[in-house]
C-alpha cells in the first residue's frame, strides 16, 4: 500500500517535470477559496474540499487551464463568518489569484458577497441559499439545486404536510443566515397555504440542549414541525426529538435540516433518523441515478477512505466537482480568465457537468430547480452501507423523481 | 484568589473525559479516575503562581489576574488546536434515554448529573466542616495571620484548597459532557455561572451555593421558555451584575 | 510638550504618505489592525495601567463603538466622522456605568463584573434584529473615497488619526495631575482617598475616557470588513489584546501600550499571512503569561535594567 502510494507519487513527479517544461512554463492559474473545515459545516466542507482537489488532478491531468497548471488555495475559516473577509482580502492581495470559490455554506458565505460587488468579482457559489438575495451581484452563481427563493425547498416539504392532512404547523430556525432565509420563506409559503402557526421559536446557532424547546413544541400539539438548523444542531435535534418525544401530534417533521446528509451524522444518529423529512441534493434512488456521478463517487469513495472523511459522499461532492467543471467550461470556451466574459458565458450558455446541466437566471441561481425531500426509513443500526440502498431516502417529492409517498412520523417510526 | 480559569479547567475536565470515554471508559468512571491527576495537577499550578506572585509579593492584584486569564485563555486555545472548533459528546448507557412519568419524559443524563452533583456538595461540605484541613480552609480566606498563629501553614491550606477544587472540575467537567456536547469556546458561559452562583451564594457558603444554583438553574429555564433561547445567557451574568451591584456579600453572606 | 506635538503630526504624515510606497492594499488592511490595537491597548492602560483596574471586557466597548455606528449608518446613513464620535459617546457612557461599578467593586470583583457586562450586551446585540442579530449585517461600502486611493486606505488613515489621538489622551494624563492622582489609587485607594485625592472623580474620568476610545476604535470595524456580526464583534480575542499589550509592553508609559501593540499587532498578522489564525491567538495568551511571570515590568521594564542610566 505504502510502497503502490510512493511509486504512484514518483510516476506522477516525473510525469509533472516533464509536462512542467513543456507546458507549465507560465504563470499557474489560481483558484482561491476559504472552506469551513472545522466549526459547524467542517464534516461537509472537508468532503467537498476533496471533490475540488479531485477536480484540479483532472484538470491538470489534462494539461491545465488554457495550457497554465492550476494551482489550488484554500484556508480553514472554521464556519465562522468573521473571519471570512479577511480570508479573502488575502486570496486577492496577497496570493494574487485569479478566480474565486465561495465557502461552502451560506452563513460563510453572506460576508463576503459586498467584498465580490465591490471588486465587481466572478464568485461561484457553494450550496448558498439566497445569498445573493439582497446584494443582487451580477457575478454569482450558485452551484446547489434548489433555484432562488424558498418555494422550491419549503413548498414541497409543506405540500407533504397537507397530503398528511395536517393543519397546524410549528417553525424553529436558527438565528443564522441561512437558517432565517430559509424559514422566512417557509412561513409565508405556509401561510398562503393556509397552515395555522401554533409555535414559532428561534434559537441561537450552536445551541447544545433542545429539550426545553422540543418540550415546548410538544406543549402546542403541531400536526407539522418545520426544522431549518445547521449540522450540530440538526444533530441535537435529531437527539432530543428521540429522547423527549415530539407527541402523537406530529405527522411530518424535518425541512431544512443541515447536516442529516453528511455521512458521519446518518452513522452516529442510525434508527434516530427514520420518520424524518429532510431536503437532500442526491440520494440513491432510482429517479436520480445517472452514470457521471456513478462513476465520479467510485472514484471519491477511494480517495474519501484515504483522507477519512464522508465515505458516501452523496450531497456535496458531486456539486463541488461541477463547479470546477463550471469554470473549465467557461475560461475553455471564452480563452480567458476576464472575470466579466466569464459570467456572460455562464449566464448565457447551458453548463454540462456530473449533475446534470444546469442553466442560470439572472440572479445566478439554478433556472429549474432539483431538490428534492426524502424521508429516512427502515434505518437499523449504525451500519454505513445501509446508507447505499435504495429505500432508506424515499424521495417524496417532487412528482418528477418521486420513489415513494409520505409516510406519518409515528408510523415510519415504528 | 483571582481564578478565573476555573472555568477553563471545567471545559479541560469534560475533553480529558472525552479523550478518556473513547478507550471506552464510562464517563462517570472517567471523571472519578482523572480527579487525583487534576489534583496534582492544581497543586502544581498554585506553587507556580505562589513562587511567581504571592511569595514574591510583586503586584499580585493585577499580574495576578492577569496570569490566570491568560492561562484560561491558552487553555481555550490549546483545546482548539487539539480538538479542533466541533462540538464533542461522548456515549453512554443513560444518555439519549429518558425516564417516564406519565405525560413528563425525563432523560436519564439529567438525572446521573442531578444525583452526582448533589453527592459532591454534600462530600465537600462535609469535609469542609467535620475535618481539621477542611475548616482551615475555610479559615485561611478570612484570617490568614490567626491560621499560622495556631500552626498551620496558610500557603500549604491554599495549595490543598486549590488541588481539591481543581479535582472538582474534572468531575464537573465529566458531568458537564454527559449532559450535552462540549466546544472549547463554552468556559466564556462557565465564567459567568460560576461566578454568578458563588457570589449569589455568598463567598465560602456551600449551602448558599447550592440554593443559588438552584435558583440560577431555575431562573434560567424560565427565562428559556419564556423570553426565547437567544435570551439565556445573559440571565447568569445579569443576576451576577445585579448582585454584585446591589449585595456583593450574597445571600448568605455574613 | 511641543516635541510630543511634532512627533504626532510626523507620524499622521507618515501615515498620509504610505499609499506612495506600498502599493498591496493587504498592507493597510493588515495595518489597520495594528492601529487599533495601539488605540485599544493605550485606552486599557488609562484604567487599568494607571489606575490598576483590570477590564476584562474591553470586546464590550469595541462592539458598542462598532454597533452604534452601524446602527445610525443604516438608519441616517451617517458619515465616517460622526459614526465614530456616536460610537465614543455611546461607548463612553458604558464606560461611565463601568466606573460607577468601582465604587463597590475592586480587584477580581471588578474584573469579572466587566465580564459580565460583556456578554449582557452580546446577547443583547444577538437579540437586535435591525443589526442583523446573530446573523450578522453585511455592509456595502461608500463607492467614492476622496484623496484616497482605496476606503481602506483611507481606514487606515482614520484609525491612525485615531492612535495619536488616544496616546497624546494618554500621555497628557499621565503627565498631568490626573495621572499623579490615578497611580495613587492604584498604590493604595484608602490612603489616596485620605490625602485628598477625589478618587471617585478620577476613577469615572478614566473609565470614561477608556470606554470612548475603545468605542472609538471599533466605529469603524463594519465598514473595514463589509460585514458584522456579534461572535466576531465581542471577541475575546480584543480583550486579551486589549490587557496583553499594555503588560507585555509595559504598563508605566504612555509608551508601553503602543510597544506592546505594534509588536503583538504585527506578530499576529505576520503569524496569521504565514501559519494561521489559530496560533496567533495562541502567540498572544503565553506571550501575556511569559511576560506576568518573567518580566512583570514588561518590555520598558527589560529596557530600563539594560540601560539603568536612562531617564524615562
Amino acid at each position: 500500500m505504502k510502497f503502490s502510494r510512493s511509486l504512484a507519487g514518483a510516476v506522477a513527479a516525473l510525469a509533472f517535470s516533464v509536462f512542467h517544461v513543456a507546458a507549465f512554463a507560465q504563470q499557474p492559474v489560481k483558484i482561491g477559496m476559504s472552506m469551513p473545515q472545522t466549526g459547524a459545516l467542517g464534516a461537509g466542507g472537508k468532503a467537498a474540499l476533496l471533490a475540488l482537489q479531485m477536480w484540479v488532478e483532472d484538470v491538470n491531468a489534462k494539461g491545465g487551464l488554457l495550457g497554465r497548471k492550476v494551482e489550488f488555495i484554500a484556508y480553514d475559516d472554521q464556519t465562522n463568518p468573521g473571519v471570512v473577509p479577511g480570508i479573502y482580502t488575502k486570496l486577492l492581495d496577497i496570493d494574487k489569484v485569479d478566480l474565486l470559490i465561495a465557502p461552502y455554506g451560506t452563513n460563510v458565505t453572506a460576508p463576503i458577497m459586498p467584498l465580490v460587488k465591490q471588486r465587481d468579482l466572478l464568485l461561484m457559489g457553494n450550496f448558498s441559499f439566497d445569498a445573493n438575495a439582497r446584494i443582487q451581484h451580477d457575478k454569482w452563481f450558485n452551484n446547489a439545486p434548489w433555484g432562488a427563493g424558498a418555494l422550491a425547498w419549503g413548498g414541497t416539504f409543506l405540500e407533504a404536510a397537507k397530503k398528511l392532512g395536517a393543519k397546524t404547523i410549528a417553525v424553529m430556525a436558527a438565528d443564522a443566515e441561512f437558517a432565517q432565509n430559509l424559514c422566512t420563506g417557509g412561513r409565508a409559503i405556509a401561510k398562503a397555504m393556509g397552515l395555522q402557526s401554533v409555535y414559532d421559536q428561534n434559537y441561537p446557532p450552536n445551541s447544545v440542549d433542545f429539550s426545553s424547546i422540543i418540550r415546548a413544541v410538544r406543549a402546542a400539539k403541531p400536526d407539522a414541525v418545520f426544522i431549518c438548523s445547521y449540522p450540530a444542531e440538526s444533530v441535537a435535534i435529531v437527539r432530543a426529538v428521540n429522547e423527549i418525544g415530539v407527541g402523537p401530534t406530529v405527522k411530518i417533521i424535518g425541512g431544512g435540516m443541515v447536516g442529516l446528509q453528511f455521512t458521519p451524522n446518518m452513522e452516529a444518529l442510525g434508527p434516530l433518523l427514520n420518520g424524518f423529512v429532510n431536503y437532500n441534493s442526491y440520494v440513491p434512488e432510482k429517479s436520480m441515478d445517472n452514470p457521471a456521478v456513478r462513476e465520479f463517487l467510485k472514484r471519491y469513495e477511494v480517495r474519501a477512505k484515504q483522507a477519512k472523511v464522508d465515505v458516501l459522499g452523496y450531497y456535496l461532492p458531486p456539486y463541488n466537482y461541477a463547479i470546477g467543471q463550471m469554470i473549465e467550461q467557461a475560461v475553455t470556451a471564452t480563452k480567458s480568465l476576464d472575470q466579466k466574459m466569464l459570467a456572460a458565458y455562464l449566464h448565457k450558455s447551458e453548463m454540462k457537468t456530473i449533475v446534470g446541466n444546469i442553466r442560470y437566471d439572472a440572479m445566478g441561481e439554478w433556472a429549474t430547480p432539483k431538490l428534492v425531500m426524502a424521508q429516512f426509513r427502515g434505518i437499523k443500526g449504525k451500519d454505513v452501507d445501509q446508507f447505499r440502498q435504495q429505500g432508506k431516502q424515499v424521495i417524496i417529492a417532487p412528482a418528477a423523481m418521486k420513489t415513494g409517498e409520505v409516510v406519518p412520523f409515528d408510523k415510519a417510526r415504528n | 484568589m483571582p481564578q478565573v480559569a476555573h472555568p477553563a479547567f471545567l471545559v479541560m475536565g469534560a475533553y480529558a473525559t472525552y479523550v478518556l470515554a473513547g478507550y471506552g471508559v464510562d464517563p462517570l468512571l472517567a471523571g472519578l479516575l482523572l480527579m487525583p491527576v487534576f489534583f496534582v495537577f492544581g497543586l502544581g499550578v498554585y506553587q507556580f503562581y505562589y513562587s511567581t506572585f504571592e511569595g514574591r509579593g510583586s503586584d499580585q492584584g493585577l499580574r495576578g489576574i492577569a496570569f490566570f486569564f491568560g492561562v484560561a485563555f491558552i487553555v481555550q486555545v490549546g483545546l482548539i488546536l487539539v480538538f479542533g472548533v466541533d462540538q464533542q459528546l461522548v456515549d453512554a448507557s443513560y444518555i439519549g434515554t429518558s425516564v417516564e412519568f406519565g405525560e413528563m419524559r425525563i432523560p436519564k443524563r439529567m438525572l446521573v448529573a442531578f444525583g452526582v452533583a448533589l453527592a459532591l456538595t454534600s462530600a465537600l461540605a462535609l469535609y469542609f466542616s467535620r475535618t481539621f484541613t477542611g475548616r482551615a480552609i475555610r479559615a485561611v480566606a478570612q484570617d490568614e495571620g490567626a491560621l499560622r498563629l495556631m500552626g498551620a501553614d496558610p500557603v500549604r491550606i491554599k495549595r490543598w484548597a486549590f488541588g481539591i477544587a481543581t479535582a472538582t472540575c474534572a468531575l464537573a467537567g465529566a458531568l458537564l459532557i454527559i449532559v450535552g456536547p462540549v466546544d472549547p469556546n463554552v468556559d466564556r458561559l462557565y465564567i459567568g455561572r460560576t461566578f454568578c452562583v458563588v457570589v449569589l451564594g455568598g463567598l465560602g457558603s456551600m449551602s448558599g451555593t447550592l440554593v443559588a444554583g438552584l435558583i440560577l438553574g431555575i431562573a434560567e429555564s424560565v427565562v428559556l421558555t419564556t423570553a426565547g433561547t437567544a435570551w439565556a445567557p445573559a440571565v447568569a451574568f445579569g443576576i451576577l451584575l445585579v448582585v454584585l451591584g446591589v449585595r456583593p456579600a450574597g445571600l448568605f453572606g455574613r | 510638550m511641543k516635541r510630543f506635538l511634532i512627533g504626532a503630526l510626523a507620524v499622521l504624515a507618515l501615515a498620509a504618505s504610505m499609499p506612495l510606497i506600498f502599493h498591496n492594499e493587504y498592507f493597510f488592511f493588515a495595518g489597520y489592525v495594528v492601529l487599533q490595537f495601539i488605540v485599544l491597548a493605550t485606552a486599557w492602560n488609562i484604567l487599568g495601567g494607571y489606575a490598576g483596574y483590570v477590564n476584562f471586557g474591553s470586546g464590550a466597548f469595541f462592539a458598542v463603538g462598532a454597533y452604534t455606528a452601524v446602527a445610525l449608518y443604516k438608519a441616517f446613513a451617517l458619515p465616517l466622522g460622526l459614526q465614530i464620535l456616536a460610537g465614543a459617546a455611546a461607548s463612553g457612557l458604558l464606560g461611565f456605568g463601568v466606573g460607577m461599578l468601582t465604587l463597590r467593586l475592586r480587584g477580581i470583583f471588578f474584573s469579572i463584573a466587566t465580564i459580565a457586562v460583556a456578554i449582557v450586551l452580546e446577547t443583547v446585540v444577538l437579540n437586535w434584529h435591525y443589526v442583523g442579530g446573530a446573523k450578522g449585517l453585511p455592509i456595502m461600502r461608500p463607492v467614492e473615497t476622496p484623496f484616497f486611493a482605496s476606503h481602506t486606505v483611507w481606514l487606515f488613515f482614520v484609525m491612525a488619526a485615531l492612535a495619536v489621538l488616544a496616546v497624546g489622551a494618554a500621555r497628557y494624563i499621565e503627565t498631568s495631575w490626573i495621572g499623579r492622582g490615578l497611580r495613587a489609587i492604584r498604590d493604595n485607594e484608602v490612603a489616596a482617598e485620605c490625602s485628598g485625592v477625589p478618587t471617585l472623580k478620577l476613577k469615572l474620568g478614566a473609565a470614561t475616557l477608556s470606554g470612548a476610545l475603545m468605542g472609538a476604535a471599533g466605529a469603524p470595524y463594519a465598514q473595514y470588513l463589509s460585514f458584522i456580526e456579534p461572535a466576531s464583534t465581542f471577541s475575546l480575542n480584543y480583550a486579551v489584546n486589549a490587557l496583553a499589550m499594555p503588560i507585555i509592553g509595559g504598563m508605566g508609559h504612555w509608551i508601553g501600550p503602543v510597544i506592546g501593540a505594534v509588536l503583538l499587532g504585527s506578530v499576529q498578522q505576520i503569524v496569521t499571512v504565514t501559519i494561521s489564525s489559530e496560533i496567533n491567538v495562541l502567540v498572544v495568551g503565553v506571550m501575556l503569561v511569559v511576560f506576568v511571570v518573567a518580566a512583570p515590568e514588561g518590555i520598558l521594564g527589560l529596557f530600563r535594567k539594560l540601560f539603568p542610566s536612562r531617564k524615562s
